[in-house]
């Protein structure tokens, strides 16, 4: 069987299997780790066979591009999958700490196999059409786990969440319609192709913009994110983990890839655009999550302006700054979803992730504290952890290409990163303990044992940089170069 | 026929972005049908009309010949009424339960009583 439809079938087979057996949660969960260790090996051997043997493509049913639906692995979506495999084996390990049993009961685990095929099938599909449908994929099953819900400000940030995501998807689908009447193809290699003449028609802004519009909302860019904070904290921590870790991921690399793919020749005005709403995103984002209070509220606004960061560096449109923007959206995918599983581990001992009434975790549960250090001090971009390499990196690209204000803005966002997270850390875990607390649970020891996986991914992230970074420089280079993209694409039969 | 179907469609979006601005559950869904059905026709008449050429070889004819309506858009607004099918009856039933625990579909209330 062709390896590029593994990461799509096997998160379906997974959850296919559990529908078998509804009522018993236990196999559902060993069930659900074996399907999320088996699409971590699926990306593996996916990453492996592109890294070798370049972009690899497929043409579904046999119908020849741009006939058919294509599957399609560059560097760039083969690492991707890598890290939803990553994502996916933690969250699944994490659920053996104990889930809420009545959404365990509704199908907690097949939503979640389901959400993960969606999020692998967006980042494999070379189809503008596809890509819609794997979005909804996500988005239904992304609903429904959100809706899951017993209190009102829980449905309520359900409701907010469910109405913008339908709102950005019928912009993306009235941009698709547009864009089949003019193209009459909507196979992203082919639409590379034809793209001039449709530049020469003078639409190709009022397409461009409906995308960028429907992806950012996705991804949360200024001004469209305001709905990410307001929903990304009510979740059970799991499900904000991939929420937070895979979902905004899409976004930016749907943007990723129409940028480079069609947009890379201008409209300047675009790139223009694209620039201002994430240098807006990573200036607002990090300022309100100095006003906050709530350790899932500032991963939240934390995970916003870092949005800001990678959308930036696209918008340099270098080698250097697109590679350095790759390598952050890997770190970050690891970072926050860790992060978020922390969150969960604080609720269970103190039933709140107010930090004012945290704090003494140093001294009561110094394994914890100890693991946590690692993603909040990485996201903080200290030094040497994967953050501050990964800031390394756009910064390096982007003043190589000349783009001293972006480089300059990623500075100061740093520093309120740091500000932000170093608080988070000395009010949630580092102060003396609030004298009336006491804890209330043991934090879980499959939970403790995911965050240290996580914790340990960063870690090795942060040793492997050079390796990684070449292959992030050699991605990056592919999707600048479309060339071999669109030859494999189109280039007939495989 | 094109000018009619684009006016439609017009109406169609105009109709559910002023619905969605509503503060009630019950309109804010309605607008979203209205918007996805507003999209579908956008498709099916942007993919350009054809009338009464189906794609169909003919018994004669080797291969097809034009003029013939292209199938894509259909099969596209297919798929995308069947999603936004699925998505409606989804956001009915949340907005049922919302009304169920607030007895209200107000916005403003479901906010404030939080």
């Amino acid at each position: 069987m062709n390896l590029l439809v593994l990461p799509i079938l096997v998160p379906l087979a997974t959850a296919a299997i559990m529908l078998l057996a509804p009522k018993r949660v236990l196999a559902q969960r060993w069930i659900a780790l074996a399907g999320s260790i088996a699409l971590l090996g699926s990306g593996v051997a996916l990453f492996n066979r592109v890294e070798a043997g370049g972009i690899h493509a497929m043409q579904v049913s046999g119908w020849p591009a741009p006939f058919g639906i294509t599957l399609v692995a560059d560097l760039l979506a083969a690492l991707l999958v890598v890290a939803v495999g990553i994502v996916a084996v933690a969250v699944s390990g994490a659920a053996f700490s104990g889930v809420d049993p009545r959404r365990e009961a509704v199908g907690y685990h097949p939503l979640i196999q389901i959400l993960l095929m969606g999020v692998s099938g967006a980042f494999l599909t070379g189809d503008l059409f596809n890509l819609y449908v794997f979005f909804e994929v996500m988005l239904v099953a992304s609903f429904v786990l959100m809706a899951l819900h017993r209190n009102l400000a829980q449905l309520e940030a359900a409701f907010k969440y469910v109405t913008i995501n339908l709102i950005a998807s019928s912009i993306f689908l009235t941009a698709l319609g547009l864009l089949y009447g003019m193209a009459g193809t909507l196979n992203m290699a082919d639409l590379a192709r034809v793209w001039p003449s449709i530049r020469a028609t003078g639409m190709d802004t009022v397409l461009a913009v409906l995308f960028v519009i429907a992806f950012s909302i996705k991804a949360g860019l200024f001004p469209l994110f305001f709905w990410l904070p307001a929903s990304y904290h009510t979740p059970p921590a799991a499900v904000g983990a991939l929420f937070a870790g895979l979902l905004t991921k899409v976004g930016v690399y749907a943007l990723i890839r129409i940028f480079t793919l069609l947009f890379q020749d201008g409209p300047t005005s675009l790139v223009t655009l694209l620039l201002a709403m994430s240098a807006s995103t990573m200036v607002i984002g990090l300022v309100a999550a100095q006003s906050e209070r709530d350790f899932r509220r500032i991963l939240s606004f934390n995970l916003v302006g870092h949005i800001g960061y990678t959308t930036a560096s696209l918008a340099v449109l270098s080698t250097g700054a697109l590679a350095g923007a790759i390598f952050y959206v890997l770190h970050h995918i690891i970072v926050i979803t860790n992060l978020f599983l922390v969150s969960g581990v604080l609720l269970r001992l103190r039933r709140t992730t107010d930090i004012g009434a945290l704090g003494g975790m140093h001294g009561q549960q110094p394994l914890f504290a100890a693991l946590a250090m690692v993603p909040i001090f990485s996201l903080a971009g200290v030094p040497p952890l994967s953050g501050f390499l990964g800031k390394l990196a756009i910064l390096e690209g982007t003043f190589a290409a000349g783009a001293y204000w972006v480089g300059g803005l990623v500075l100061v966002v740093g520093l309120l990163t740091l500000l932000s997270m170093g608080r988070a850390w000395a009010d949630g875990f580092w102060k003396p303990s609030p004298a009336e607390v006491k804890d209330m649970a043991a934090p879980g020891t499959p939970l403790l044992i995911a965050i240290a996986g996580l914790s340990a991914v960063t870690v090795a992230i942060t040793f492997g940089a050079g390796p990684l970074f070449d292959v992030t420089s050699r991605a990056a280079q592919q999707l600048l170069h479309r060339d071999e993209y669109i030859r494999t694409v189109l280039g007939g039969m495989p | 026929m094109e000018v009619l179907l684009a006016l439609a469609s017009a109406v169609l979006y105009t109709a559910g972005i002023y619905l969605m601005l509503r503060r009630r559950l019950a309109q804010l869904i309605i607008g979203l049908g209205l918007l996805s059905n507003g999209t579908n026709l956008l498709i099916f008449t942007a993919g350009g009309l054809t009338r009464a050429h189906p794609p169909l070889v003919s018994a004669t004819a080797e291969r097809l010949v034009s003029p013939y309506a292209d199938p894509v858009p259909q099969a596209l607004v297919l798929t995308a009424i069947v999603i936004g099918f699925g998505l409606l009856a989804f956001s009915l039933v949340l907005a049922h339960r919302v009304h169920a625990m607030m007895g209200t579909d107000d916005v403003d209330d479901v906010s404030r009583r939080r």
